[in-house]
């Protein structure tokens, strides 16, 4: 008798616990658009068909290497950086100034291109990478509370990934070159950095966590052209739940729409993605700074 | 001295005699068009409508939204709910759907126009994956899979097909009139003149007595509305809906965008010149299918690039042509009867 009344406590610590591990998954999808918008005020619409396109990029990698998914990430996320170099250099950089619309109209168009260009050469099929044994590894909490070792692993990665931004950002030259950029763009050219350069950088450290990210996306679950959007939204979600410009908050952020996926999935599996953005839209009305808002200095 | 200030120009006067001699043929052309023309013509117009609303919205109003399908999907399912749940004919639920629509958006205006710039694009977003969301668990209107229109009340409008399409025509011509009205109306009036402030500097216009929010909030809920009654008409036509029709990024808001970003966004004409290109594109390339939307996406970055005011706007800065009489010139006129025009914007 007593165990039946333990058993749906048990039920929502696990089902908490996985929420908590996929929301280090979304805080990796917001991490890299909170770092561009904090360096440059640009919202990448097509961060999501980006994290999709490391997905395939990972795919390709593995399949024709025949190389695991984690070892995969050694190619797939210098490559992604240097995409990203590329696309800011080439084109997002002409669109930066007093107008919102041009930077997020190309990154719109640009997410329609990914994705048609992904249907184009991949099919519509869904896919996802193999990771062996430790896809189904788990490590037992107590009686009755598993967890899986890959979830963890994400979670440990997505802690250290912000962790790592966070030293960049605030410890190293670069963090400052990104930090004086954004404080004031004239400024920053007078001292004598190349913004055209900095913006660059920026957005190939974006697509490096991007990489990450995709990589992750992969092993977890199935993906196809189309998921992009999905995540650019999860992404978002998290920023604005954790708070606008604080890395940490990300995380935060990621966490809490993680767990209210869960708890609404557990309910009723139509309402995993409709519990997230209930969550983020409570968040909104009530606390629009977010949880985490950076403090004003 | 006498000031006045004229909204007409010359080429405004001449575009406004042919914008009523071309009503006057397309009201008439299921006299002089073929069988499928109706049809085609219809969804050029609802195109044209979503595309200038959007317009509205982002070119003037500088609220850049990404989720407009929220709208399109939510008059289409009150248009669809009236019909089955209440029998109602569908004639009078497209004007239900867009006061339905206005007091929806009244607290989604409050939620959303919280967010900015880029953020507000992402937001409007979210709305409307809520909306899909909330309708595929809405069993009595089919789901996750959708549901047909009775054939019971679609043999109600006329008992024809032929009748039936040109009162569908109709509905479609007198929606996209409305529109364009509606805009015309707006933006001589002086919330046009604030909005126009407001896109240009925030700061400066809320210091000249603006209220900016209230300003906002105004026009996204008259667009949500007009969309709205335009989402209603066109899943109307297609007498099935889904939520993943009903709510679609691409149909109703990439297409849109694409639309009025090559046309030439903040200029009542954009959209319009936009809708002929993209009809033109997708009659000759519909059959390569995903091809086409990425030469569409390419083609809207290359206009964003290298021309952001878009095709009209590179007439507009040739020939100094408008249309619709909308830019406000000075005239100043002295004792003598000698006039002197000052254009403004």
């Amino acid at each position: 008798l007593e165990r039946d009344r333990e058993a749906p406590m048990i039920d929502w610590i696990n089902v908490i616990l996985q929420g908590v591990l996929v929301g280090g998954l979304y805080a990796m999808f917001a991490a890299g658009l909170s770092l561009i918008f904090g360096v440059m005020r640009l919202v990448n619409i097509a961060h999501g068909d980006l994290i999709v396109l490391a997905a395939y990029v990972a795919l390709v990698t593995t399949e024709t290497l025949g190389v695991g998914p984690l070892t995969s990430l050694a190619l797939v996320v210098p490559l992604m950086a240097v995409i990203g170099y590329a696309l800011q250099r080439l084109v997002l950089n002409r669109t930066l100034g007093e107008d919102l619309l041009p930077p997020l109209l190309v990154t719109f168009g640009l997410s329609v291109i990914i994705q048609n260009g992904l249907l184009a050469v991949f099919t519509a099929d869904s896919r996802k990478l193999q990771a062996g044994d430790i896809e189904v590894a788990t490590i037992r909490v107590f009686e009755g509370v598993y967890v899986g070792l890959l979830p963890l692993l994400q979670f440990a990665i997505a802690v250290a990934v912000i962790a790592a931004l966070q030293f960049v950002f605030y410890r190293t030259a670069l963090g400052r070159a990104f930090r004086a950029t954004a404080d004031s763009q004239s400024v920053a050219q007078l001292m004598g950095l190349d913004n055209r350069h900095v913006f660059a950088l920026a957005m190939a450290l974006s697509l490096a966590v991007v990489a990450i990210a995709g990589v992750f996306l992969a092993v977890r679950a199935n993906f196809d052209p189309a998921i992009g959007p999905a995540r650019l939204i999860f992404g978002f979600e998290a920023v604005i739940i954790g708070g606008l410009g604080s890395l940490w908050g990300t995380l935060a952020g990621g966490v809490v729409l993680g767990v209210a996926q869960a708890i609404g999935a557990h309910i009723n599996p139509g309402w995993q993605l409709l519990a997230g953005h209930m969550a983020f839209l409570v968040i909104l009305a009530v606390r629009p700074e977010g949880l985490f808002p950076r403090a004003r200095t | 001295v006498s000031v006045r200030v004229a909204f007409a120009s010359r080429s405004s006067q001449i575009g406004m005699g042919l914008c009523a001699a071309a009503l006057v043929a397309l009201a008439v052309a299921p006299l002089w068009g073929g069988r499928d023309d109706p049809q085609l013509l219809s969804e050029v117009y609802t195109y044209v409508a979503l595309a200038s609303l959007w317009n509205l919205l982002a070119g003037y109003a500088g609220l850049v939204s990404v989720g407009q399908q929220a709208y399109v999907g939510l008059g289409a399912y009150i248009l669809f709910a009236f019909a089955i749940l209440a029998g109602l004919s569908p004639l009078w639920a497209i004007p239900l759907a867009g006061i339905i629509a206005a007091i929806v958006a009244m607290p989604v205006a409050g939620l959303v126009l919280r967010l900015r710039g880029h953020y507000f694009a992402i937001g409007t977003w979210i709305i409307a994956e809520v909306f899909r969301l909330l309708a595929s668990q809405v069993s009595v209107l089919g789901g996750g899979s959708g549901i047909s229109l009775p054939a019971s009340l679609v043999i109600a409008i006329a008992s024809s097909r032929q009748w039936r399409d040109f009162i569908e025509y109709w509905i479609a011509l007198a929606l996209v009139v409305a529109v364009l009205a509606l805009i015309v109306l707006l933006l001589r009036s002086r919330y046009g003149l604030a909005l126009k402030a407001i896109r240009d500097s925030e700061l400066a216009a809320a210091c000249n007595g603006i209220d900016v929010l209230r300003t906002r909030v105004l026009v996204y809920i008259i667009t949500a509305a007009a969309t709205a009654m335009v989402g209603a008409f066109i899943f109307l036509q297609r007498l099935r809906i889904s939520p993943d029709a009903a709510f679609s990024v691409n149909d109703w808001t990439a297409f849109v965008i694409f639309i009025t970003v090559i046309g030439g966004i903040g200029r009542i004409e954009g959209p319009i010149v936009g809708t002929i290109v993209f009809f033109a594109l997708r009659q000759t390339l519909a059959d390569l299918g995903t091809i086409y939307l990425l030469t569409l996406g390419a083609v809207a970055i290359l206009v964003m690039l290298t021309a952001p005011k878009g095709i009209w706007g590179l007439i507009v800065e040739s020939f100094g042509w408008q249309v619709f009489p909308l830019e406000r010139s000075v005239i100043l006129r002295d004792r003598r009867g000698v006039s002197e025009q000052r254009s403004g914007g």
